[in-house]
C-alpha cells in the first residue's frame, strides 16, 4: 500500500447501492437484505433473527423494531471520533421517521452484511448516505403499510411522524409498538421505488445533535478498547526490536518468570510483515503493573538486521542525491519546461521537506482477545476490524468462520488503527498462552512502533512570465515509498510542468495518516505557489483563482485518476476570501495567509491569520475554513467538531511534531520529547462554513486537515518576510526586526 | 505485595499489590474504576487525571503506598448521577471527539471551577494547559467550562430565591 495515499476500503466505494445490497446478501448467505431488492417476502433473515426476540420486527440488518416499542439502529462502522456511531443511525433515523431521542444505536461486530467497515478514506458519508436513508425509508414503507390495512384504508392516506402512523381523514393513530408484529408479516417492498424525503422535510439531518456515547464518556463508564475486562484475562505487553525488522535471539525469560505476578513469558517468532507480527518478546501477568514491571528487567539481544545504522541525516543525503541525478521517474510531462524557463522573468528554486510523524493515538494500541487453536474471539479499538480477521486468518491459520471480532470505541484513530498489528498480537500471544489476554502498548511502544506517516523532500522550480502568470512548475518528489501521483495539484493546471519522483530504500513501517499524502503535499505546493506569487509581486489569492481558471471539471490521469472541479475549488476560496477579509492592512508582525486543497471528494479553502512576536513566537489568532462536502451535512455539530479538530490537528502536526531516527531507530521516547499542541497554542478562533453545494454528500474526517499547514506558513511569511520550507515550523527562526 | 485500604469516591475500598503500584492501574484493574485513562504514564498526557484531598493529580505517577488516607475523587465520582455543571455543558455543547482524554479534562476543569467559579479564557488556558487533547477539541473544551459557570450560577441563584 502506498502511505501517501488514502486508503480505499476494498468493497465500497467503487459499488453502487444495489451492488451493495447485491453482494452483502450473498456473502452473509443469508436473504437480509437481498429480500430488498427482491421483494422476495422474506423478511426476517435467519442471521438477524437469531439475535432478535421473538416476534421483533426486522425489515433489515441495520433496523429492529421490539415489540416492547424500543428502536435499535445499528451503527455499522467504527467510530474513534471521527463521529459515525452518531451520523450514520441518524441517517436511518431520519426516514424511519423514528425519533432521535427514543432510538439506541448499537455498534456493530464484524459482520459481512455490512458491507466493509474500515472507517478510512472519509468513506462513511458517501458511501452509506443514500443506502441508510432507503433502508430507513422502505421499513417506513411497510410500518405504514401495517397501519393502512390495519384501518382498511389506502396506505397513501397515512403518514407516519415520530414513531407514529396517521391517517388523518379517520384521526386515527397507531404507535409503531402497535405495528410491529403485523409488519414483520409484510412483504418487504421494493426498495427502488423507496421515494427518499425531500431535504426540505428533514427534522434531523444537519441538525447539531450530541454524539451517542457523550454520557458515558463524562461519567467515565466501561467504553473504550483498554476498558475492555473478561473474566480470567491475563494482562500483556509485547517488547519488539527497536530496530524495524529486527529479530530475537534470546531473551532471559527463566528470569522474567520468576518475578511477581508474572503468568508467563515467551518469544514469537512473529513474521517478515513489518505491518503485521514482529517478532518479540511477550509477558503475562495478572495486572498490568505486574507485566509492566517485569518488563523494566527483561534482557533482550537482538538480531538488528540490516537497516540499523538508517537515520534521518542519511535518508536526506540520499534524497539530495537522487535530486542532484534529476533522473527520477517522469510521472508528468506536460508542455516544454526548459523553453518555459528561459522564457520566465522570474524563477525560484527551493526544498521542500517535511519529517516522519506519529499518529499519537491519546489511546495506546490495545486489544483483548480469546483464541484457541481454531476460534478467535477479538476485542479491539480498531478502524477496520476487517483487517484484524484477515490477518488472524492468516497468520495463525484459524478459519474466518471462526473468527468474531468486536468492534470497541477507539481512543483516537487518524489512520493507525486501519493496521491490524496491535490484533494479530493479541491473538498470537492468547493463542500461545492459552488464556485470553488483553494486550497493552505502553506510549514508547506506540511511538516507537507506529505505521508512522512517511518524512518526504520536494525539490521545485518554478516559473512565473512577464505579466505574472506561473508558466513553469518542476517537481522532483523524493518519497520513503510509492511514489508522485500524476494528477497531484497543480498539475493540470500550469501549462508546462515536469513531475520526477524517486524512492528511498528504507525499512521503516508506514501507514496512512489523517488525508495520507495531502497532509504534507498541500504544504508544499501550496506554500510554493504564494512564494511564486510574491515573486511575481501579485496577490496570492489572485494568482490562485487564476490557477483554477474557468475550468470546469477537469479529468483524472489514466484509469486511477481523479477527477477536479476547479469550479467547487474556486467558489470556495472566492468565499473564504470574502469571510476573511482577505487583503485587509495589518502592521508588521501580522499576517494573513490563504491555502486550498482537494481531497477525499472535498473541496477546502483555508485563511489562516497570525501574529509573530519580534523574538519569534507564534500565536494563531483565526482560522476561518470554507468547505464544499455536497449538499448536506449530516450532524452539524459532529461536522463543525471534525473541522476544529482538524485544523487543530493540522497545526499541532506542522509547528512542532517530528520522528528523529537514529541508528535504525526512532529517537523520541514519550510525550515529553514528541510533542503535540496544547491548550494555550490553539487558534483563538474557529470560523467554519459550510459551502452546500449540488453534489452528494461528502466525508469530513480529513479534507479540512491539509491546507491549514500552508495557510499559517504562508501567513507567517506575510507577517514576517521569513518562508518556511521545512515541517515542523518550530526549526524555523522566524524573529523579525 | 501489601494490602492498601483508600477512600475512593466515598467509599472505603482494600486492595492487595504492590506498594508501588501506580493509583491509576489500582484503580483500573483492580477496582474496575476504568474512567481514568492511561495515555503517557509519565504525566505528560494527564488523562489519568483524579482528585487527591481535591487537588487535580496525575494517577499514574501517584504510587499507592505515598497515598495514605486522603480521598480520592475519580470521573465516576465527580456527581451522583452525571449532572455535574461540567458533565451537562460536554453533553450540551457535543465537546468530544473520540473522547478518550476527557475524564482527565472534566476532573482538571472541575477544580479550576471549584477554585475560580468564573475563570476567564486565559485562567481556563492556564489552568488546562497540563492536558492533552490528541483530536484537537481545544475550543470546546473552553467553551463548556464557560458553558458550566453559566450553569452553575444559575442553580446557585435558583437556590437562592427559593
Amino acid at each position: 500500500m502506498n502511505p501517501y495515499e488514502a486508503p480505499t476500503p476494498p468493497t465500497m466505494p467503487a459499488l453502487d447501492r444495489r451492488d451493495f445490497l447485491r453482494l452483502t446478501s450473498v456473502a452473509s448467505g443469508g436473504l437480509i437484505l437481498g429480500s430488498f431488492l427482491k421483494s422476495t417476502g422474506e423478511l426476517q433473515a435467519a442471521e438477524i433473527a437469531k439475535t432478535a426476540p421473538a416476534g421483533d420486527f426486522t425489515p433489515n440488518a441495520f433496523i429492529r423494531l421490539g415489540l416492547d416499542g424500543s428502536i435499535t439502529l445499528i451503527a455499522p462502522r467504527p467510530d474513534s471520533g471521527q463521529g459515525v456511531k452518531t451520523s450514520l443511525p441518524m441517517l436511518l433515523a431520519e426516514d424511519l421517521e423514528a425519533p432521535w431521542q427514543s432510538v439506541t444505536v448499537q455498534m456493530a461486530d464484524l459482520n459481512a452484511i455490512y458491507g466493509s467497515q474500515a472507517a478510512g478514506g472519509s468513506t462513511s458519508t458517501p458511501t452509506f448516505y443514500s443506502l441508510l436513508r432507503q433502508l430507513g425509508t422502505t421499513a417506513r414503507i411497510m410500518l405504514v403499510e401495517a397501519a393502512a390495512q390495519n384501518w382498511g384504508v389506502p396506505a397513501s392516506e397515512c403518514v407516519a411522524e415520530a414513531a407514529v402512523v396517521h391517517h388523518h381523514a379517520s384521526k386515527r393513530s397507531l404507535t409503531y409498538r402497535d405495528l410491529v408484529a403485523k409488519a414483520a408479516t409484510l412483504p418487504v417492498p421494493d426498495a427502488k421505488k423507496a421515494i427518499l424525503k425531500d431535504p426540505k422535510d428533514f427534522k434531523l439531518l444537519g441538525r447539531r445533535i450530541s454524539g451517542v456515547d457523550n454520557q458515558k464518556i463524562v461519567t467515565g463508564q466501561s467504553l473504550f478498547g483498554l476498558d475492555f475486562k473478561l473474566p480470567g484475562m491475563a494482562y500483556a505487553v509485547y517488547e519488539k526490536c527497536p530496530v524495524f525488522g529486527g529479530k530475537v535471539v534470546s531473551a532471559n525469560l527463566d528470569r522474567i518468570k520468576t518475578l511477581p505476578g508474572v503468568k508467563d513469558a515467551f518469544i514469537l517468532e512473529g513474521t517478515s510483515d513489518l505491518r503485521g507480527l514482529m517478532p518479540g518478546v511477550a509477558i503475562i501477568a495478572d495486572s498490568t503493573w505486574a507485566a509492566l514491571s517485569a518488563r523494566r528487567q527483561l534482557k533482550i539481544v537482538w538480531n538488528e538486521g540490516s537497516h540499523a545504522n538508517d537515520s534521518w541525516d542519511d535518508f536526506t543525503q540520499q534524497a539530495q542525491a537522487l535530486a542532484a541525478k534529476a533522473t527520477g521517474n517522469v510521472v508528468r510531462k506536460d508542455g516544454d519546461i526548459d523553453a518555459a524557463f528561459a522564457a520566465a522573468t522570474k524563477t525560484v528554486e527551493g526544498t521542500y521537506s517535511y519529517p516522519f510523524i506519529s499518529h499519537a493515538n491519546l489511546e495506546p494500541q490495545n486489544c483483548t482477545a480469546r483464541v484457541s487453536t481454531d476460534h478467535a474471539e477479538i476485542w479491539a479499538p480498531t478502524q477496520n476490524p476487517g483487517a484484524g480477521a484477515d490477518m488472524v486468518n492468516k497468520v495463525l491459520g484459524i478459519p474466518k468462520t471462526n473468527i468474531i471480532v468486536h468492534i470497541l470505541r477507539a481512543g483516537g484513530g487518524f489512520g493507525r488503527r486501519l493496521s491490524a498489528d496491535f490484533v494479530i498480537e493479541a491473538a498470537a500471544i492468547s493463542q500461545k498462552a492459552g488464556v485470553p489476554v488483553k494486550l497493552t502498548w505502553t506510549r514508547e511502544d506506540d511511538l516507537r512502533h507506529d505505521h508512522f506517516r512517511p518524512g518526504g523532500l520536494h525539490f521545485l522550480k518554478g516559473g512565473v512570465d512577464a505579466s505574472g502568470k506561473i508558466t513553469a512548475w518542476r517537481n522532483h518528489t523524493v518519497l520513503f515509498a510509492g511514489g508522485l501521483s500524476a494528477d497531484e495539484f497543480p498539475s493540470r493546471f500550469i501549462p508546462n510542468h515536469l513531475g520526477l519522483s524517486s524512492v528511498i530504500d528504507n525499512s521503516m513501517p508506514m501507514g496512512p495518516w489523517r488525508a495520507p499524502g495531502s497532509c504534507v503535499f498541500a504544504f508544499v505546493y501550496q506554500s510554493f505557489i504564494d512564494e511564486l506569487a510574491h515573486a511575481a509581486g501579485r496577490d496570492p489569492l489572485a494568482v490562485r483563482l487564476e490557477i483554477l481558471g474557468d475550468h470546469g471539471t477537469v479529468p483524472g490521469t489514466g484509469e486511477r485518476g481523479t477527477p477536479y472541479n476547479a469550479a467547487r475549488m474556486k467558489a470556495v476560496v472566492k468565499l473564504v476570501a470574502e469571510k476573511s477579509g482577505w487583503g485587509k492592512k495589518l502592521p508588521r508582525g501580522q499576517g494573513q495567509g490563504i491555502a486550498f486543497h482537494f481531497s477525499h471528494r472535498g473541496y477546502i479553502a483555508q485563511v489562516a491569520e497570525v501574529t509573530v512576536s519580534k523574538t519569534g513566537e507564534l500565536r494563531v489568532d483565526r482560522v476561518i475554513c470554507v468547505a464544499d462536502v455536497g449538499s448536506q451535512i449530516v450532524n452539524l455539530s459532529g461536522a463543525e467538531n471534525q473541522v476544529e479538530g482538524s485544523i487543530v490537528d493540522g497545526l499541532s502536526a506542522a509547528w512542532r511534531q517530528e520522528l528523529n531516527i537514529e541508528r535504525g531507530r526512532i529517537v523520541e521516547a514519550n510525550l515529553a520529547e514528541y510533542q503535540l499542541l496544547r491548550m494555550p497554542d490553539a487558534p483563538r478562533k474557529i470560523e467554519c462554513h459550510f459551502l452546500q453545494s449540488d453534489n452528494p454528500p461528502t466525508g469530513l474526517g480529513e479534507p479540512v486537515l491539509p491546507p491549514l499547514a500552508p495557510a499559517v506558513a504562508n501567513a507567517i511569511f506575510a507577517a514576517t518576510g521569513k518562508r518556511i520550507r521545512q515541517l515542523p515550523f518550530s526549526k524555523t527562526d522566524i524573529s523579525w526586526s | 505485595m501489601a494490602k492498601f485500604t483508600l477512600q475512593v469516591n466515598g467509599q472505603s475500598r482494600t486492595v492487595d499489590v504492590a506498594p508501588e503500584t501506580p493509583l491509576l492501574w489500582v484503580l483500573r484493574d483492580h477496582l474496575d474504576l476504568v474512567g481514568t485513562k492511561f495515555g503517557c504514564g509519565i504525566g505528560q498526557c494527564r488523562a489519568c487525571t483524579v482528585h487527591i484531598g481535591g487537588q487535580p493529580v496525575q494517577a499514574c505517577m501517584t504510587p499507592i503506598s505515598g497515598l495514605g488516607r486522603k480521598p480520592v475523587v475519580t470521573i465516576e465520582g465527580l456527581s451522583a448521577d452525571g449532572t455535574h455543571p461540567l458533565q451537562k455543558a460536554w453533553c450540551e455543547l457535543d465537546v468530544a471527539q473520540c473522547g478518550y482524554c476527557q475524564a482527565g479534562q472534566l476532573m482538571t476543569a472541575s477544580a479550576l471551577l471549584a477554585d475560580n467559579p468564573q475563570p476567564t479564557d486565559e485562567d481556563i488556558d492556564n489552568a488546562m494547559a497540563g492536558n492533552l487533547c490528541r483530536c484537537g477539541t481545544y475550543l470546546r473544551i473552553r467553551a463548556g467550562i464557560h458553558r458550566a459557570a453559566e450553569l452553575a450560577t444559575a442553580t446557585h441563584s435558583k437556590e437562592a430565591t427559593k
